[in-house]
């Protein structure tokens, strides 16, 4: 029960771009089109899951160890960066359908602060393993939510009406803004 | 000691992942195409997107493949072409420059309004209402959708219908995928006679809603001494392998909607 209001607040309540506003970068970039946002969304979530994995149990078996706490950031990037060029390279090989699909922005994940993010709040709130992936899984199911949401609004918008100065960015960032004021509405959900 | 302990572990898991990340290179290999790398070589590596691929190593895949024309790139320069076309094996000339060309010659004077549009000036919002605010259901609408999207600065709105210079126009296709009356089409770049309709109507019906329809009378096609202009669904459509540039069926077309300048009859000859 505990798992399942654990994977319910990461994925909605506390959802990432939303409520901590971590992986912007991709969640405006990568929005313009709904299937171009739910293949950046499904890599995430390929890769956030696999990312904590790793980052978890080389904090607790390396660093926690030798007690370099302290390098946690730039040991997480190092991991996450030669995941995702090792990912890359495995799905080419073995699964080349997916490697289309996912392809281009599996390096742009490389860079994208929500994955650092979920593995340094994996150890920050001191999860155990399963939580932690939980939590991993959650989050990054949020992250496609938002970005898919997000896509189908901003096709409605790019259709309509708008003064000059509002054109692109600008309106996308008031949408997002107002989006994120919706998903207030959930901060008061108690599971 | 600590900063030792430290330099350790970062450097040692900078060298584990390298060692991984080499040996699974070595591991993961994919023997790709020799072509594929050279003419990715050959191009300009600005992945602008304006040959429609997602990027230059996207078409760079394309060209080798046979997908795209070795001529795709429309920033590379005339040299680099020959270079592709080269590793290719084929020449830049052998492929036909296509240019893309809005087949709509009704202007606001000579095609009727259904209803004036009040609402967000694009065509997409238009041809939202009832197919867009033109009589005719398949024209051009004039917003100027194309405009926006083209690249190369090669649309022009002239009279109420998106004109395409062909000098500028580098067949991106960007247009063509925009318009939402799918109005716009490839032509080859050394043809000067085009159809500027695309309403496979009736007769009649095409008459009531513009002066300059096609109006599938096919005098066109029966004047033509080189079977290189048909009818079909009551709509004329040249031939552009076949055609000549004789303008027989421009001169002989009641509604002049066949395009093709007449000084350029002899040159063609």
């Amino acid at each position: 029960m505990e798992l399942v209001s654990l994977f319910i607040t990461s994925f909605i309540v506390n959802n990432i771009i939303f409520m901590q506003f971590l992986g912007a970068c991709p969640f405006l970039g990568v929005s313009k089109k709904i299937d171009t946002a739910a293949g950046m969304g499904i890599a995430v979530i390929f890769v956030i899951t696999l990312a904590s994995v790793i980052t978890f149990i080389v904090h607790h078996a390396v660093l926690v160890n030798l007690g370099l706490e302290y390098l946690q950031t730039i040991v997480f990037i190092l991991i996450i960066a030669s995941l995702v060029q090792f990912v890359e390279m495995f799905l080419k090989k073995s699964a080349p359908g997916l490697y289309q699909a996912l392809g281009i922005f599996l390096p742009l994940i490389t860079t994208n602060c929500a994955v650092l993010g979920v593995a340094i709040n994996n150890i920050v709130y001191e999860y155990e393993f399963i939580p932690s992936l939980v939590y991993s899984i959650g989050t990054s199911a949020g992250f496609l939510l938002a970005i898919v949401l997000f896509a189908g609004v901003r096709d409605k918008v790019d259709n309509a009406d708008l003064p000059e100065s509002l054109k692109g960015s600008a309106i996308s960032l008031i949408t997002a803004g107002l989006m994120s004021v919706a998903f207030l509405g959930f901060s008061g959900l108690q599971l | 000691m600590v900063i030792v302990k430290a330099v350790a572990v970062t450097g040692g898991l900078g060298v584990i992942c390298g060692s991984l990340l080499a040996f699974a290179a070595k591991l993961f290999h994919i023997d790709t195409d020799q072509r594929i790398i050279d003419v990715r070589n050959a191009l300009p590596g600005a992945n602008c997107g304006a040959c429609g691929y997602p990027g230059c190593d996207g078409l760079a895949e394309a060209i080798a493949s046979g997908n795209a024309p070795v001529t795709a790139c429309p920033v590379a320069s005339s040299q680099a072409h020959e270079v592709i076309a080269e590793i290719m094996g084929t020449s830049a000339e052998d492929t036909e420059k296509k240019v893309a060309h809005v087949l709509c010659l009704g202007c606001d004077s000579l095609a009727s309004k259904k209803y004036e549009h009040q609402g967000v000036k694009t065509c997409k919002a238009a041809a939202a209402i009832q197919g867009g605010n033109k009589s005719c259901n398949k024209g051009c609408l004039g917003f100027g959708d194309c405009v926006d999207v083209c690249a190369f600065d090669a649309i022009e709105i002239v009279d109420g219908i998106a004109v395409i210079d062909k000098e500028k126009c580098t067949a991106c296709g960007m247009c063509i995928e925009e318009c939402p009356k799918a109005v716009i089409e490839y032509v080859p770049y050394k043809n000067n006679v085009i159809v500027g309709c695309n309403n496979r109507d009736f007769g009649k019906a095409v008459k009531d809603v513009c002066k300059i329809g096609c109006i599938g009378c096919k005098i066109c096609e029966r004047n033509c001494e080189f079977d290189a202009i048909h009818v079909k669904e009551n709509l004329a459509k040249v031939d552009y392998d076949k055609c000549t540039h004789c303008m027989v069926c421009v001169e002989k077309c009641p509604t002049k909607v066949i395009e093709g300048a007449i000084t350029e009859k002899k040159q063609a000859m």
